[in-house]
């Protein structure tokens, strides 16, 4: 049977965690709001690139940009986007997951966030490389793992690029994704943002006619493929991003809520145990007194 | 009369999207003046002075590095750093540019000049089209 004072000092423990979880989330929250509020704002760049770069296709002709070149997959490389610190959830047991879906033997990873690089450590996976990006992801960051998945792929050591990452659907939906990064395939709709559609739909150029190119279709191209494939991953970076925050701030909310339902309980126990000593006292007290009575 | 759509986005935002007469760019091969009707062209452009006229005046606009789409209607630019000449602030551009020059002086990883460089390419371009104004 615990003491009175077992349970305050239980109740005073509890209060100061369910105090650290809700700054947690109110953090998280804040958070979660800007990750969403920029990759809504890269949202008609997205659209007006894909334009121009189905405009630019339809019009090179024949030309092959290597990075577009199909190979039989005997390697691949998995870029592993999870968050650098825990206390989100589910989110990178999901992510993890799906992950591990791809054979190990074939694969080597490129980790995003620490929580991937010890997962492939701790499976004995190959890790060639890990960067960390911000709270907010920068296009640098993105450009600096981009830039190093399409070396690998060009000179053949890989054959394949995939991503993981969460993609944010909404605030308490977040689903873990595999996309191929490389090749680039056929043209899919980026997707802007946040509206969790799939990247299936069709692009057709905003106009038919051959465009003229200037210095000429293979420059041109060769330097918009290797930045659309840049800012690809740069907004998986971000869905990543706010569906960390969002997940954070979820699970840091129900830790809050556990925590005052405890509070509660505690509180009950503490008052029960009180009355009970009280009454316990005054019995003492009564017949303490009428033995002396008599 | 004939215009324009000239819009301008960067990753960040929509920098500018008017209806517009004419539009000067900087291509990578020197500089171009779109009208329009113009035959479909598809550029890149390099650091430099985007110029707008609309209703007879000229509007600038510093831009970075990007791909431009020109058709017959609508000219649409990709850059990674767009500014309208009235939105610059000298004073912190000029900050800008000592520390992208200060960080170019130590010994940087490839990724980091490259970030400082276009750093600084953006400043010089903001400053070079400011100054040139007020005179």
């Amino acid at each position: 049977m615990p003491s009175t004072r077992d349970i305050r000092r239980r109740i005073k423990s509890v209060k100061n965690t369910a105090q650290i979880t809700k700054a947690m989330q109110m953090v998280a929250s804040a958070k979660m709001r800007r990750a969403q509020q920029a990759a809504l704002a890269g949202r008609p760049y997205a659209n007006l690139m894909n334009e121009v770069l189905a405009a630019a296709t339809a019009g090179a002709g024949d030309f092959q940009h290597p990075l577009t070149e199909r190979r039989e997959v005997r390697k691949r490389a998995l870029i592993l986007i999870s968050t650098d610190k825990g206390l989100c959830g589910a989110l990178n047991t999901n992510l993890l997951r799906e992950a591990a879906k791809l054979p190990g033997s074939t694969t080597v990873h490129i980790a995003a966030g620490r929580k991937g690089a010890q997962w492939v450590a701790r499976l004995k996976r190959e890790l060639v490389a890990e960067f960390s990006y911000k709270d907010t992801p920068q296009f640098a960051e993105a450009r600096a793992i981009s830039k190093f998945a399409q070396e690998l792929f060009l000179s053949g050591q890989v054959d394949a690029v995939d991503v993981v990452f969460t993609n944010f659907i909404n605030t308490l939906t977040q689903k873990p994704e595999t996309r191929q990064l490389l090749p680039v395939g056929r043209l899919g709709k980026l997707e802007a943002d946040l509206s969790g559609h799939g990247t299936t739909e069709e692009l057709t150029p905003s106009s038919e006619a051959g465009h003229l190119f200037e210095p000429s279709a293979p420059t041109v191209l060769g330097n918009l493929l290797p930045h659309y494939v840049n800012y690809q991953l740069f907004q998986f970076l971000q869905e990543a991003k706010a569906s960390e925050h969002s997940a954070r701030m979820v699970a840091m909310k129900s830790a809050t809520d556990n925590a005052k339902q405890l509070i509660k309980d505690l509180t009950l126990e503490y008052n029960k145990l009180r009355q009970a000593n009280i009454t316990k006292e005054l019995l003492e007290i009564t017949s303490a007194a009428m033995a002396m009575g008599n | 009369m004939a215009t324009l759509k000239l819009e301008i986005v960067t990753p960040e935002a929509r920098i500018y999207s008017e209806e517009v007469e004419m539009v000067t760019l900087p291509g990578v091969e020197g500089e171009m003046g779109i009208f329009p009707m113009h035959i479909p062209l598809m550029t890149q452009i390099a650091h430099g002075e985007i110029i707008a006229r609309k209703g007879g005046q000229d509007h600038f606009l510093a831009v970075g590095e990007g791909f431009a789409e020109i058709t017959g209607s609508r000219v649409a630019i990709l850059t990674d750093m767009a500014i309208r000449a009235d939105d610059i602030d000298e004073a912190k551009v000029e900050e800008a540019r000592r520390q992208a020059e200060a960080r170019l002086a130590q010994k940087l990883g490839d990724e980091e000049q490259a970030l400082a460089q276009a750093a600084l390419m953006h400043s010089l371009t903001q400053l070079t089209l400011k100054r040139r104004q007020k005179r």
